[in-house]
Order: structure tokens, then sequence, then C-alpha cells
């Protein structure tokens, strides 16, 4: 091989890429070209100097932490099939159809418009619910089946009054209730029973305007929310769809 | 779903930033620039997530943030001037070059950054994936989508070029 040929190939010499054959053929020309040899010296030394690791840009200490953020809004949008002007929502055939799956369970009903605060507000939802099983004596502060305990035990404890209804007739019996804090204001936390399900319903008072109900899943659990006259409701259990639904129309009854 | 497949991708992809974030702001050599890319990146990533068979993730993940970085670089720096490649010149230069080999000194990292900046895209794309990645040709070829062949040829002049380069800013500074 000429001078030509062999310092085309200098550079895959030096990075170990070539095969044997090659390889050895270098090496009988490098102990004869002084040329040669200059150049593959240089390229080890400057791959030497780039391989110093202060040349190496780190990512700032919570790009991870916002990456993962975005990616799980993004994830949100995505399974509610949201197509507005985020240029990622197009795809997701998968997406689209369990978006449709949920809105056939719902009867078409509208998906709001999605904000990244719904997806924070789920999973303060999901921590509270998760919380209150923990441990039983996590599960109420005021144990009463009654309507007319649990209602009064929230005055002056939340910035409203809520409707505690009784659903025993249906197959919902209350059990009672708890303070919580979510969305970054007290909340009631109503808690009714299916059987051996437990059901946490949140409400807290909030500007958003009214939004008819949407279903969630979150970790195995199903969540509905909706905003109803200033009181935004999330309602969290392990139950079946079905009946969580059942369950969510006669509190909005 | 969602959540494993959330999973699977925190698993295989997230673990990358690093390298992510160090591609886009060599190409893009700005740290809020590159932060912005790389968030996009991600979020394509996980868009096509679905086309990833396994393997190397990282390699995977850099061609998107490659391919986003160059679609940013046309959207919001259009006017940059591109630098063409003299290779008149550097194979001049090349010759001229005598066997010794100058001892490059740590000191001369901030030059070296200069010069890498300066680099064409592609041949500064090539030297990260190659040099700080420590990719494969054949995994180079792959995240800059071109064939084995150019990537030595990219890797080789950008390698001189870089080594005149800093000759001449100590010629500079001497």
């Amino acid at each position: 091989m000429t001078c030509e040929e062999i310092r085309g190939l200098l550079s895959p010499y030096a990075d170990g890429e070539l095969d044997l054959v090659r390889d050895l053929e270098i090496e009988q020309h490098l102990r004869e070209c002084p040329g040669c040899a200059a150049a593959v010296a240089r390229t080890r030394s400057m791959s030497t100097l780039l391989h110093d690791p202060a040349l190496y840009h780190k990512p700032p200490a919570d790009l991870h932490r916002r990456v993962r953020v975005s990616l799980r809004q993004a994830g949100g949008a995505r399974q509610r099939g949201r197509r507005v002007s985020l240029p990622w929502s197009w795809l997701g055939v998968v997406g689209a159809a369990a978006v449709l799956i949920a809105l056939a369970l719902w009867g078409a009903l509208q998906g709001r418009s999605v904000l990244a605060r719904d997806e924070l507000l789920a999973r303060e939802v999901v921590a509270a619910h998760v919380r209150s099983l923990m441990l039983s004596s996590h599960t109420l502060d005021v144990e009463s089946s009654d309507q007319h305990t649990v209602k009064p035990w929230f005055i002056g404890k939340v910035d409203f009054v809520p409707e505690v209804k009784n659903l025993e007739p249906q197959g919902f019996p209350l059990t009672g209730g708890r303070l919580e804090y979510i969305d970054d204001r007290p909340a009631a936390a109503l808690v009714y029973a299916r059987a051996k399900h437990i059901i946490n319903v949140f409400i807290w008072r909030s500007a958003d305007k009214d939004c008819p109900p949407e279903f969630l899943e979150r970790q195995g659990y199903h969540l509905i929310r909706w905003t109803d006259s200033e009181r935004m409701f999330w309602v969290i259990s392990d139950l079946n769809v079905k009946e969580l639904r059942e369950f969510a129309e006669l509190l909005r009854r | 779903m969602r959540d494993q497949r959330l999973e699977r991708f925190d698993q295989t992809i997230l673990p990358h930033l690093s390298a992510a974030f160090n591609l886009a702001r060599w190409l893009t050599r700005n740290d809020h620039d590159a932060e912005d890319v790389v968030q996009e990146a991600y979020l394509r990533a996980y868009q096509f997530f679905d086309g990833f068979h396994g393997g190397d993730g990282r390699a995977w993940l850099l061609r998107i943030v490659r391919n986003t970085c160059y679609s940013w670089l046309e959207k919001n720096r259009p006017r940059e001037p591109a630098v063409v490649f003299d290779e008149t010149k550097h194979s001049a230069e090349q010759k001229e070059s005598g066997p010794e080999v100058p001892l490059i000194a740590r000191e001369d990292r901030e030059m070296l950054r200069r010069a890498l900046e300066e680099l064409p895209p592609e041949f500064r794309e090539t030297i990260v994936l190659r040099e700080m990645e420590g990719l494969s040709y054949k995994e180079i070829a792959a995240v800059s989508g071109v064939p084995m062949g150019t990537v030595m040829s990219r890797l080789a002049r950008a390698r001189e070029r870089l080594y005149e380069c800093l000759a001449a800013l100590k010629r500079e500074e001497t």
C-alpha cells in the first residue's frame, strides 16, 4: 500500500476498527514510514486530550427530573389522546384506542384540555388514597355512617361545606371522613365502602370551571374527576370501573 | 399499560441523559438550548419507543438527539454560516507537518474546546460520538445516518483539523 492509501486508514487503525490483516499491514508500514507513524501518534494524542472529562458537558442537576416530569405529562396527554399543537401527541394509535374505550365507557364524555396540573393532582390523589389505606388508623378522622355527623365535622376544617350523601341504599355505605391537604389547600375526604373496597372522595375548593367527569387510571387505581360549582371532586378506588362510575353518578345527582 | 411502557423507558433510555446532553451541548454550543433539545428529544424518543427493540439504548437515543439538534438548529439559527471545510489547505498543512509530535498540554484544554466548537457540526458530532462516547464506527454510522466510509473520513479529517486548529491557536498565543 502507498502512503496515500495508508493515511486513509490511520484513523480506523488507531481506533482498532480494522481487521487483523489490515492491522498487520499498517504496523509493518509504520515501522518504515516516520511520516505515517507521526500521523498515528497525533491521532492518539488528540484522542487522549479529547478523553479529558472536563470536556464532557454534564447535564444540570435537575434536568433528569424535568425530563421525567415532561415525559409523564406527555404520557398522560398521549393516553387521553389530545391532538393539538403538541408535536409528540400525534402518535399513539394505542393511546388513542385507550381513549376511545374510556370515552365509550363514559358515554362519549368530552375530554377536558390536558393540563400538567391534572397529572400532578392525580399523583397527589393516588398518594393520599394509598396513604389512607396503609394503616387503618389513617383511614378515618371521623368514623360514622351518618351523613349528619360527618358533614358538620368538616365545618371550620375546610373552607366550604361538603355535601355528604347517604348512599347506603345503593350499596355504598358511608364509613366516615378525613382531612387531607391537596392542591395546596385543605380538602375533605369522604370515605365510602363497596363490599371490601374503599372509595375515597376528595373534595376541595377550586376556581376551575365546571367540567364533566373524566376517567383516569393510575397505578392500578381507577380515578374519576370532575369540577362542579367551584368544587373539585376526585373519586378513587380499586373498585371496578363500572361500579365506580355508578358511584360517581350517584354523587353527582 | 402506560406505566409499564414508561417504566421500561425509564430503565433503558433515561439513564443516557448525560450522553444526550453532552451531544446536544456540543452541537448547539449553548447550555440552555441543549436543555431544550434534550427535553424535546426525550419526548420524541418516547413517542418512537415502540420502534426500539432492545439493544443499545444509548445509540438509539443519540440518533434522535442528533436529529432533533439539526432540526432545532435549522429552525432557530438558520443564518448561521455553514463552515466549509477547506480540504486543500488542510491537506497541504498535513504534508508539511513533520514527524515530531508536539506535546499538547492539559492547559490547552480551553483551546481544544474552542477548536472543537469551531469544527463543522457533522465533524464535531463524529468526534463527540467517537472520543467522548466511545461508539464504534458502525454505531456512529447508525446514529449519523451515513455510511461507514463517511464516518471514517469524517473522523480522520476532524482529527487532523483539530490538530491544525490547535497548532494555529498555539502559534497565535506565542
